[in-house]
C-alpha cells in the first residue's frame, strides 16, 4: 500500500497515503515506553539527519524519532552548502549511501534540493525542510494535532497567517489539508504573498485581512516572522506588524468560540503572536511538538521499508 | 578537390528574394552561379563535380545567429571556439556572433582579436565577436568601442548583466552609434530579480522559488526604448521572454524608434511548467514563462515585431548543471537544436515558415551589419540543405557541442539539417 521510498513532499502523496501515515502515526502515538522498547522495527539500521540549516526542534523530533524506532541516528550539520567547500550536495549523499544509511533527513535551503538528490541515490530521503517549498512531516503533525483536538478534518476551516511567500510549512499544509477536505485560508500582508497564491492548493482562498480570514475559523495557524524580513522593504515594523497581523485576544475572538491555535515554532513572541495566546488554553503549541515524533516514527518506518523493498525487486 | 556543387531540384526558399520554387543551384568555388530549373542539368558527377540529389530537400540562405556563448576564453571545458563553431555548421549556421561574458570579458581590441584569429584558424563558418558595453560588464565605465569594431566586433552587449543605470545606457547608446554599432541589451532590473531561479508565477509559487517577474524586463524594455528615442540610436533586445515586452516593441516600431528584438526557440517552445521537476537543465536566464506569453512571441515573430531567432547557446557541464536548481548556472544549448525544433513549430502553423527563415537570415545579418545570406545568382555561397521530413530523436550525446545541457533531450523532431555550405566549401554533412 506505502510505496514511496521517499518523502520529499506532500505534493506526491494520494488522500488515502495520507490518512495511511496518520493513522501509523496515532498506533506510534498510542504506545507505551515499554511498548516502544519492545518493537524497535528500525534495529540496526542508520537515519542520518543531514541538516544544512540550523532547526534544534525539527532535528531532535526525528533524532527521537528514530531512536524509538531502534534506529542508530547520526547528525550531520555541515556549517554551510558543502558546495562552497568544492563538494556538492550530491557527493555528500552520495558518500552517506556509501555508508549504507537506510536514510537521510535532509533539511536544505535550497528549494528541491531533496527531489535533485533523490532521484540519484538508493538511500531513502525524508524532507525535513527544503527551502520555501516543502514541510511534509510538519503538515503532518498540524492534521495529526488538528485531528486530535477536532476529531476530524473534512469541513473546518484552518487560517494561516504571515510570511506565507517564504513558507514551507503554508505550502505543504494548503496541499495536506486540502487533499482532506479543509478550507485553507492563506493571509498576510501583500508583500508576504506570493502570486497566484491560490495555486497552493485545491481550498485555497487568498484573504488580504487577517480579521477576514479568522472569521468562524476552526484553526488558527501563526507562522513565524523572521527578524530578516523586518530589515528590508518586505515590512514596515514589528510593532505595525503586530497590530496589523498579530494574534491578540480580540483578533482571536473573531475565531470560533472553540478555535485552536497552532504555530511551528520557533515563536517570535509578540511578534506574530501574543505570548498570553501561545501560552494559552487555547494552544495546541506543545502538542504539535508531541505529535511530531510519533508522525516521523511513521514516516522513518514506511520509507525504510519501502526502501527494503526497492531493493529486494531490483 | 571539388570545384563545382551541384544541388538538384531542390525547394529553394529566400524570403529576401521573394524565391521559393524547385530549382537546381550551382556553386562554384566561394559563389553561387547558377539559380534555376534544371540550371545544372549539364553537370554531371565526377571528380571536379559534387551533385547532391535529395527529392523533397529545402534549400535555405546560411542561417546566422546573433547570440551565442562560445565561452572562450575562460571556459573552454564547456565549449571553445572551435567547438562552437562545428556545432554552429551542425545546426546550419554560417555567421555567428558571440557574446563578451567570458573570462576575461571581451571589453578589449586584444580579445576580439584573439577571437577573430581562433575562428580564422578553425576555419568552419564565420564569427562575429559582440563587444562588452562596459568595462568588465560592470556597467560603469564604456568600453573601447571603435577599437572593438575595428578588430571585428559587430555590436555591443553586457548580455547576462543588465545595464541598469539610465545615465550608462544613455551614453551607451550614444556612444555606440557613433561607430553604428548597435547595443544589445539584456533586458533584466537586477533589483527586482535578486535571488530569482524561474519566472515568478504559479509554479515559482508552489515550488517555493524565487521568482523572476515580467516586469523586471518590461520596465527596463520601456526606459530603453525611450532613451533610444531620444538620442536616436539603434537598440537591440536580447532574447524577449514577454508578452509585455513584444507590446513595448511593437509599439515603438510603429512609432519609427530604431528598435530590433530576437526571441529564443526555448521560449518560442516551453513553459515555466517544465520546472515542475526542479529540472537545472530548464534553469535559463531569462525564465520560461507562460503559455501566454509564449505566443505573444510567435505571433510577435509572425508579424515582425521580433525581427530574429538567436539561440542563447549556453553550454554547461554537470558541474553547474548537476546540483541544486539555486546553485545552478542558467542557459541551455541551442546552436544544432535550434532549426530542427522551429520547423516543427512552423509546421504547426505557430508562423510562416517564410517569417522563420527570414528571423533566422536577414533579420540578424541587419542588426549585426552582415551582409544577408541569399540564394541568387553572384550571391555568396552560404548555403543549408534541409530535409524536412527526415524523423530524429534528439540525443545529447550526438550534439558536437561540448556540453550536453539541452531540455530537448528525448524530444522526436521533424528536420533535420542535411549539409551546411559556407564560402562554398561543405562545412558539415550529416552522417546516418
Amino acid at each position: 500500500m506505502w510505496k514511496h521510498r521517499h518523502l520529499l513532499g506532500i505534493s506526491e502523496l494520494s488522500r488515502d497515503e495520507i490518512l495511511l501515515l496518520l493513522s501509523s502515526a496515532e498506533r506510534w502515538f498510542a504506545v507505551t515506553r515499554e511498548q516502544a522498547r519492545d518493537a524497535r522495527p528500525l534495529l540496526g539500521r542508520t537515519v542520518v539527519n543531514l541538516f544544512f540549516e540550523s532547526s534544534t526542534r525539527t532535528r531532535t523530533s526525528f533524532e527521537v524519532a528514530g531512536k524509538r524506532l531502534g534506529a542508530d541516528v547520526v547528525n550531520v550539520s555541515p556549517q554551510t552548502s558543502s558546495v562552497t567547500k568544492g563538494e556538492t550536495l550530491l557527493d555528500t549523499v552520495k558518500n552517506l549511501e556509501a555508508l549504507r544509511a537506510d536514510a537521510i533527513v535532509l533539511r536544505h535551503s535550497a528549494s528541491g534540493a531533496p527531489a535533485h538528490v533523490a532521484a540519484q541515490t538508493h538511500t531513502s530521503i525524508v524532507n525535513a525542510g527544503d527551502g520555501a517549498h516543502e514541510h511534509p512531516t510538519q503538515a503532518l503533525l498540524d492534521a495529526f494535532t488538528i485531528r486530535a483536538a477536532k476529531k476530524r478534518l473534512e469541513g473546518l476551516v484552518v487560517a494561516i497567517c504571515g510570511d506565507i511567500l517564504h513558507s514551507r510549512v503554508a505550502r505543504s499544509n494548503a496541499l495536506l489539508l486540502g487533499a482532506l477536505g479543509v478550507e485553507v485560508r492563506l493571509t498576510g500582508p501583500r508583500t508576504l504573498m506570493p502570486r497566484e497564491a491560490a495555486a497552493l492548493g485545491p481550498t485555497v482562498r487568498v484573504m488580504g485581512r487577517l480579521e477576514e480570514a479568522l472569521e468562524g475559523a476552526d484553526v488558527v495557524m501563526m507562522l513565524r516572522i523572521q527578524n530578516e524580513r523586518l530589515a528590508g522593504a518586505m515590512l514596515s515594523s514589528t510593532r505595525e506588524y503586530a497590530r496589523t497581523f498579530g494574534l491578540s485576544a480580540a483578533m482571536l475572538a473573531r475565531a470560533r468560540a472553540d478555535a485552536i491555535v497552532m504555530h511551528p515554532g520557533p515563536i517570535n513572541r509578540g511578534v506574530e503572536i501574543d505570548p498570553r495566546i501561545a501560552d494559552g488554553e487555547r494552544s495546541v503549541i506543545l502538542d504539535q511538538v508531541e505529535a511530531g515524533v510519533a508522525v516521523r516514527m511513521a514516516v522513518l518506518e514506511h520509507v525504510v521499508r519501502a526502501g527494503d523493498a526497492a531493493r529486494a525487486s531490483a | 578537390m571539388t570545384e563545382a556543387l551541384v544541388l538538384r531540384r531542390v525547394r529553394a526558399i529566400d524570403p529576401a528574394g521573394g524565391l521559393d520554387a524547385e530549382v537546381d543551384v550551382v556553386v562554384e568555388g566561394a559563389r553561387v552561379t547558377r539559380v534555376g530549373r534544371d540550371a545544372g542539368k549539364d553537370l554531371r558527377a565526377s571528380e571536379r563535380v559534387r551533385v547532391v540529389e535529395r527529392p523533397g530537400a529545402w534549400l535555405l540562405p546560411g542561417l546566422v545567429d546573433l547570440h551565442a556563448h562560445l565561452r572562450e576564453p575562460g571556459g573552454e571545458g564547456k565549449e571553445d571556439v572551435a567547438s562552437g563553431l562545428r556545432a554552429a555548421a551542425a545546426g546550419g549556421f554560417v555567421d555567428v556572433c558571440c557574446m563578451p561574458n567570458t573570462r576575461p570579458v571581451n571589453d578589449s581590441r586584444v580579445v576580439t582579436e584573439m577571437l577573430v584569429a581562433k575562428a580564422r584558424a578553425a576555419g568552419t563558418v564565420r564569427l562575429h565577436p559582440i563587444g562588452a558595453i562596459t568595462v568588465g560588464q560592470k556597467g560603469e565605465q564604456l568600453a573601447e568601442m571603435a577599437d572593438m569594431k575595428a578588430a571585428g566586433a559587430v555590436a555591443v552587449s553586457d548580455d547576462g548583466r543588465c545595464v541598469t543605470s539610465s545615465h550608462v545606457m544613455r551614453r551607451a547608446l550614444e556612444y555606440a552609434s557613433t561607430f553604428d554599432l548597435p547595443v544589445i541589451q539584456h533586458a533584466e532590473d537586477h533589483a527586482l530579480t535578486e535571488g530569482a531561479q524561474m519566472h515568478e508565477g504559479a509554479i515559482s509559487t508552489r515550488l517555493g522559488l524565487r521568482g523572476w517577474p515580467r516586469v523586471a524586463e518590461d520596465v527596463i524594455v520601456a526606459r530603453d526604448i525611450l532613451l533610444a528615442e531620444y538620442v536616436g540610436a539603434r537598440y537591440h533586445v536580447a532574447h524577449v521572454s514577454t508578452a509585455g515586452a513584444a507590446r513595448l516593441i511593437r509599439e515603438g516600431k510603429e512609432r519609427g524608434v530604431p528598435v530590433t528584438a530576437e526571441v529564443t526557440p526555448h521560449h518560442l517552445l516551453l513553459t515555466h511548467e517544465a520546472l515542475l521537476g526542479y529540472d537545472p537543465v530548464c534553469k535559463v536566464n531569462p525564465p520560461l514563462r507562460e503559455a501566454s506569453d509564449v505566443e505573444a512571441l510567435r505571433k510577435a515573430l509572425a508579424d515582425g515585431t521580433i525581427d530574429c531567432v538567436a539561440t542563447d547557446h549556453a553550454p554547461h557541464g554537470v558541474l553547474d548543471k548537476n546540483v541544486e536548481l539555486a546553485e545552478a548556472a542558467p542557459g541551455m544549448i541551442g546552436l544544432e537544436l535550434c532549426l530542427p525544433l522551429l520547423l516543427g513549430l512552423a509546421a504547426q502553423g505557430a508562423f510562416p515558415l517564410a517569417s522563420l527563415v527570414e528571423a533566422l537570415t536577414g533579420g540578424p545579418a541587419r542588426v549585426a551589419g552582415l551582409p544577408v545570406p541569399r540564394i541568387k545568382d553572384g550571391a555568396r555561397a552560404d548555403l543549408v540543405l534541409v530535409d524536412p521530413t527526415a524523423r530524429w530523436t534528439i540525443d545529447p550525446a550526438r550534439l558536437l557541442s561540448k556540453s550536453r545541457n539541452t531540455p530537448f533531450a528525448g524530444r522526436a523532431v521533424t528536420g533535420r539539417v542535411e549539409l551546411t555550405v559556407c564560402e562554398g566549401r561543405i562545412v558539415h554533412e550529416a552522417t546516418t
